[in-house]
């Protein structure tokens, strides 16, 4: 899906760069890099790198990065160009947290907020494409470190113990993980990546289970469906 | 960054953390942190429980695997400096992909998941 994009402004010498965070890897990720045939780079993230790293906690997100390698704009929802984003079916037979969980998707999907950003983001980075340093869109560097995610001692804390969670997940020792992956949930309850990332392999719908407190569609509750993503300030 | 112990050579503290230790302090990118007192032992080795604190970094342990876990520097915001950390991932094709090799171009980068 980024990959139009890509085509359209790679000439203007703006490369897209998409990063899967995916605990399990290439073979999670695989299938949709494989029907997307990028021709930019298209790299996998088994570790979550880019949450301690840039401080992403959803996705997708995006972060600007100049000539130089400097951050103009730091992590904040990247959505997909329009169209993308659809109103789902309920498909035939599906199971009652499906259901429940397509129609929290679609009010996601049909609330303001994702279809006004949608349509904000996208001319934003043409008009950075183009205009570059002159961009009205480009951050100063006090905005953009401003703008990036808080990281106190309960944050840090939280991506140690994922960190060590995911490692433990990968070493087959899935017991001692989910300990880890439930306090890293505690200490970063912001976090959609951590929990999204927990959930799913427990349960490819990540729906309720004993492992977690949570499930996807309890906590979009929670937050309420118009507030899953950071709001995306663009003026 | 996971270890089995809490003692680690100076060189794999740089390639895992990125963090430098140099005689003016723990160094990484354009930022310098004076330690006051060493974080070495007596063999060279970086303790990263001295280290932990000095960079204001949590460490953790699981007792049951035996490993440590020293989490990122908690300053207050995720980003301290709008230079963008250089890192490597394994592309799609199983190739290492250095970030700084882009340099000369605008970049997007995009987090996604098939979660």
């Amino acid at each position: 899906m980024w990959q139009a994009l890509r085509e359209e402004l790679y000439p203007q010498g703006l490369e897209i760069v998409t990063v899967a965070l995916d605990t399990l890897g290439l073979k999670a990720a695989l299938p949709f890099i494989e029907a997307a045939k990028p021709t930019h780079p298209a790299l996998i993230d088994e570790a979550h790198l880019l949450d301690e790293l840039f401080g992403v906690v959803n996705v997708p997100s995006g972060v600007w990065i100049d000539e130089q390698g400097i951050i103009v704009r730091p992590v904040e929802p990247a959505y997909v160009p329009r169209g993308q984003f659809r109103s789902r079916q309920i498909p035939e037979g599906a199971s009652a947290y499906v259901v429940e969980m397509i129609g929290e998707v679609n009010k996601m999907i049909e609330g303001y907020k994702v279809s006004q950003d949608t349509e904000k983001y996208f001319p934003a980075l043409r008009d950075w494409a183009t205009n570059g340093a002159n961009s009205r869109y480009v951050l100063s560097p006090e905005e953009v470190i401003e703008r990036s995610r808080p990281r106190g001692m309960e944050e840090a804390l939280g991506a140690a113990h994922f960190e060590l969670g995911q490692h433990l997940y990968r070493q087959g020792k899935t017991d001692l993980a989910v300990v880890h992956f439930r306090q890293a949930h505690r200490l970063q309850p912001n976090n959609w990546t951590y929990r999204r990332q927990a959930w799913s392999m427990a349960d490819p719908l990540q729906g309720p289970t004993d492992l977690y407190e949570g499930d996807w569609v309890s906590d979009i509750r929670k937050v309420g469906a118009e507030n899953y993503y950071l709001p995306l300030d663009m003026d | 960054m996971i270890s089995e112990t809490l003692e680690i050579t100076p060189g794999q503290l740089k390639s895992r953390t990125g963090w430098d230790i140099k005689p003016q302090g723990a160094c990484k990118g354009e930022i310098c942190i004076p330690l006051f007192s060493s974080v070495t032992t007596a063999t060279g080795l970086v303790d990263l429980s001295k280290l932990a604190e000095k960079l204001n970094m949590p460490l953790i342990r699981d007792d049951v695997a035996g490993l440590w876990c020293l989490g990122p520097e908690a300053n207050g915001k995720a980003l301290t400096t709008t230079i963008a950390p250089d890192f490597e991932l394994p592309d799609w094709q199983g190739q290492t992909f250095h970030f700084s090799s882009l340099r000369g171009k605008k970049v997007l980068l995009v987090a996604w998941a098939s979660w």
